[in-house]
């Protein structure tokens, strides 16, 4: 792990971060055109939650983890508060790890 | 003038707080786990904290400090890296009206694309708020990212497992909190499943951060028509086809 391996990661990830945001002040989007770039942002970001929830470093993550946050997930559907949905979703996990 | 909007602004930030907060504190616990991980593994503790700073995208930073410590080329940690944290681009993309105003403010902005300041964002509906929560998500999870990653590296491993206490199943779970009120219609409702489902079979066959992009496939399914099963004139018209 080198200083040039950390610069080289921050700048093309700053680079993708900051393109949208410059491209933007550009390019004018039309309005189905702004909702599609939303809808694929809450796909994405689901996604990424999927993925996470159920995979580490690119093998199954194991039950607990999937089933606590798939606990959350029903509890932030029922509309509970976000502090209660990370605590009971890691106690879940934390709990059925103790098992 | 002045003071109901700025009234305005702190109710909004008050609202905010203790979600922020507690993402802020899950995000604390990885960071720290983070440093002790890279310490343990012989990174240098300054360098895994600059990176912090620099690159603030935990995931890729994991895979850095996994990988490059493994003793993998540089070349492919790099890959791995930046095709982890491709999926800024379309974020950046999607948040450009709560990034808009000075180059000043889009160039700081973009450094606070995470995640987490993006799932805040699409929580809101009404644009004054998403740009709020963006920035005030953003800045607070900064601010906490590169201290708790030197903080870990310092507690070293005497912090204990975090995976003991289910610290893992935190984040997925508080991400998935705010990405819930974000899918407000059906065809969103589509394109996510679609998306998820695409992601999750894949990643055994693609690297974790492909498998995420691929499931920007599944916003296609936002545009298809919406099949409506009517009893009449349709059905004849369904069965010739």
């Amino acid at each position: 792990m080198t200083l040039g391996l950390v610069l080289a990661l921050a700048a093309g990830t700053y680079a993708m971060r900051a393109a949208g945001p410059l491209l933007r002040g550009r390019l004018h989007i039309s309005e189905r055109g702004r909702w599609l770039l939303s809808v694929a942002a809450v796909t994405l970001l689901a996604a990424f939650v999927t993925v996470s929830a159920c995979y580490e470093s690119g093998s199954f993550a194991g039950w607990p983890r999937v089933v606590g946050v798939l606990v959350g997930g029903v509890l932030a559907w029922r509309r509970a508060p976000f502090v209660i949905v990370v605590l009971v979703a890691a106690g879940v996990t934390a709990g059925l790890r103790a098992l | 003038m002045r003071s109901p909007k700025r009234t305005d602004r702190a109710s909004d930030t008050a609202r905010l707080l203790p979600a922020v907060a507690s993402m802020a504190l899950a995000l604390i616990v990885v960071g720290a786990s983070l440093g002790a991980i890279a310490v343990s593994s012989g990174a240098p503790l300054w360098l895994v904290t600059v990176m912090a700073a620099l690159v603030f995208a935990g995931g890729s930073e994991f895979l850095v400090v996994g990988l490059a410590t493994a003793g993998a080329a540089p070349l492919t940690v790099l890959l791995g890296g930046w095709l982890l944290n491709a999926r800024h681009l379309p974020y950046g993309l999607a948040m450009g009206d709560v990034l808009d105003g000075g180059l000043g403010r889009r160039l700081v902005g973009s450094h606070l694309l995470v995640d987490e300041a993006v799932a805040f964002a699409l929580a809101e509906s009404e644009p004054r708020r998403r740009r709020r929560a963006y920035w005030v998500a953003g800045t607070t999870l900064y601010a906490v990212w590169a201290p708790s990653v030197l903080l870990g590296g310092l507690l070293g491993r005497g912090l204990g497992d975090p995976q003991l206490l289910g610290l893992d199943a935190a984040l997925p779970a508080g991400l998935l909190t705010l990405v819930l009120p974000a899918v407000r219609d059906r065809p969103t409702a589509r394109a996510v499943l679609l998306g998820c489902l695409l992601a999750v079979l894949t990643v055994p066959l693609l690297d974790e951060g492909l498998a995420v992009l691929v499931a920007l496939l599944g916003t296609a399914a936002a545009l298809l028509p919406v099949p409506r099963v009517r009893r009449g004139a349709d059905v004849s018209e369904g069965e010739s086809v």
